[in-house]
């Protein structure tokens, strides 16, 4: 592929690999989803193949967006690791969020919102896959109590919720920060790009 | 067949618009289930399953009367037999015929997702739409009477439909015409809670002092109703719910959470929208591209570095 003269790794294939078919499995969870949640958006489930399907396929890609989430905490847990630094760079949340990184903590690999977005989902997920399974008609309907599954049918639509947010974050991230998106489609950022986003990385590359 | 006349629904599930109302004289029916005068002879059972054509798989003996021993996706109602040991040491044999009891405020209708796969037409029948049904089991999490089974074969919910082709074209539900001892009635709800009235009364001379109609007021009433000669505690009858209503898990889960996960959602993406407006994006600077460069020692002038785009 075409890479700008000086551009700096940021994502080997396998990680874009994986995070990409995290990806299009949590938006297809997202879709089949919500279409099971509320009815203004049960007509998504035309995209599924109607009802049925989408009630079939759904927990089938919950399992894969799983097994592929768990391929992303091995590659990234370590690198997600909460540091003071982080600490003090949300505390500049404020000059963060309108663009002026002026007197802000240098930041490492990945900075606090990456993280808050890594382990939000690292604790979503399981929740959602345990809950799911409780749910599961066709295979787990007979294994637990009816007010478990009550309970675990509330947790899940709240988890999802929740994930979905934090998606939605994750995503306008990676549209305002400029590069960010390459960085997960071709793997590589200018160095100005690491410079200005995180520049204690670059120092250590 | 719930479709056969939909200007009768007064509700259909994951349905946010008003369903059509055109007939609002008609009359809600009920069923009267006279545990008192039932003989436990099945007869409703197998017109059950002779009207709405149903056969289950032959089963195991479990241990007692109950046969087969649960609902199920062929069972749409089922005798339950309970041996009870009254206050005078006497045995009481309990016989309730278990089924649908069509909630005035059905959970199973409120926890449904699939738009018109349960409806409750305006004479109280609550009806399910197996074309519509998508097999995910919700009714389930709804009902507070653990009554709608999913069929492993086709994932569509079953159970009683109160016989509403029948009740559709003036005749009375299966089971009712086929009840050798009139322990079974149907009528109109009012009807049947005069009847039920004249039946505890009798019951009542007759030393069951607690005798009294089972219509729980927790989902607004019911159309399948008991008379019972201890309604001061329906757990007797094989775990008939004391207070039924649809549990606070489903509450909030088809009430408040709905609301406020859209709105939630759709404040997150406005907030993404604004920011982009207002702050717009985040680009490193062309002084950002020299240092960075410059730190990689990468700061020589374009042209020198032939080799290109490897990483360090």
């Amino acid at each position: 592929m075409t890479r700008s003269e000086g551009s700096v790794t940021r994502y080997a294939t396998v990680t874009r690999l994986n995070h990409w078919l995290t990806a299009i499995c949590f938006v297809l969870l997202t879709l089949s989803g919500l279409s099971m949640f509320h009815p203004i958006f049960f007509w998504l489930s035309n995209l599924f193949g109607g009802g049925q399907w989408t009630r079939a396929v759904h927990p089938w890609i919950g399992i894969v967006l799983v097994a592929s989430y768990a391929g992303l905490v091995v590659q990234f847990w370590r690198e997600n690791l909460w540091t003071a630094d982080d600490t003090a760079w949300l505390r500049k949340i404020d000059r963060i969020i309108v663009n002026d990184e002026e007197g802000v903590p240098e930041v490492g690999r990945f900075n606090a919102g990456q993280k808050g977005v890594f382990w939000a989902m690292a604790l979503l997920l399981p929740a959602l896959l345990l809950t799911g399974l409780v749910i599961w008609e066709v295979y787990f309907g007979a294994l637990t109590p009816i007010p478990v599954q009550r309970l675990a049918v509330l947790i899940h639509s709240l988890a999802a919720i929740a994930a979905i947010i934090v998606w939605i974050i994750h995503v306008y991230a990676g549209i305002w920060i400029r590069g960010s998106m390459r960085a997960m489609t071709e793997g590589h950022v200018t160095p100005g790009w690491a410079w200005r986003h995180h520049r204690k990385w670059l120092r250590q590359l | 067949m719930p479709d056969l006349q939909s200007q009768d629904y007064i509700r259909r599930s994951a349905s946010t618009l008003t369903p059509p109302r055109a007939r609002r004289h008609e009359q809600e029916v009920a069923k009267l289930i006279d545990v008192s005068r039932c003989i436990g002879c099945k007869a409703c059972q197998s017109a059950c399953m002779e009207w709405n054509n149903l056969r289950g798989e032959v089963g195991h003996f479990e241990g007692s009367y109950d046969n087969p021993s649960d609902l199920d996706p062929n069972t749409w109602t089922l005798m339950r037999f309970t041996e009870y040991e009254n206050d005078k040491g006497d045995l009481e044999w309990l016989i309730r015929k278990d089924g649908c009891m069509h909630c005035e405020d059905p959970g199973c209708l409120k926890a449904c997702p699939a738009p018109g796969a349960i409806v409750q037409l305006a004479n109280g029948i609550v009806d399910f739409d197996s074309e519509a049904c998508i097999g995910c089991g919700y009714c389930i999490k709804g009902c507070p009477f653990d009554i709608p089974r999913v069929s492993k074969t086709d994932h569509k919910s079953y159970k009683c439909t109160l016989c509403s082709d029948r009740v559709g074209v003036g005749l009375e539900p299966a089971c009712v015409k086929a009840c050798p001892t009139g322990a079974i009635m149907f009528g109109s709800k009012t009807d049947m809670t005069a009847w039920a009235g004249e039946r505890i009364e009798d019951l009542k001379s007759r030393g069951f002092e607690h005798a009294g109609l089972y219509d729980p007021q927790g989902v607004g009433g019911t159309h399948v109703m008991y008379v019972l000669h201890h309604a001061d505690k329906p757990s007797l009858y094989a775990g008939l719910p004391d207070n039924p209503r649809i549990s606070l898990m489903v509450e909030l889960w088809k009430g408040a959470l709905k609301p406020l996960a859209v709105a939630g959602l759709v404040f997150a993406a406005l907030a993404g929208f604004a920011h982009s407006i207002v702050a717009g994006p985040n680009e490193p600077t062309p002084e950002d591209e020299a240092r960075g460069r410059r730190l990689l020692g990468k700061d020589e002038p374009p042209g020198d570095d032939v080799s290109g785009g490897g990483a360090p």
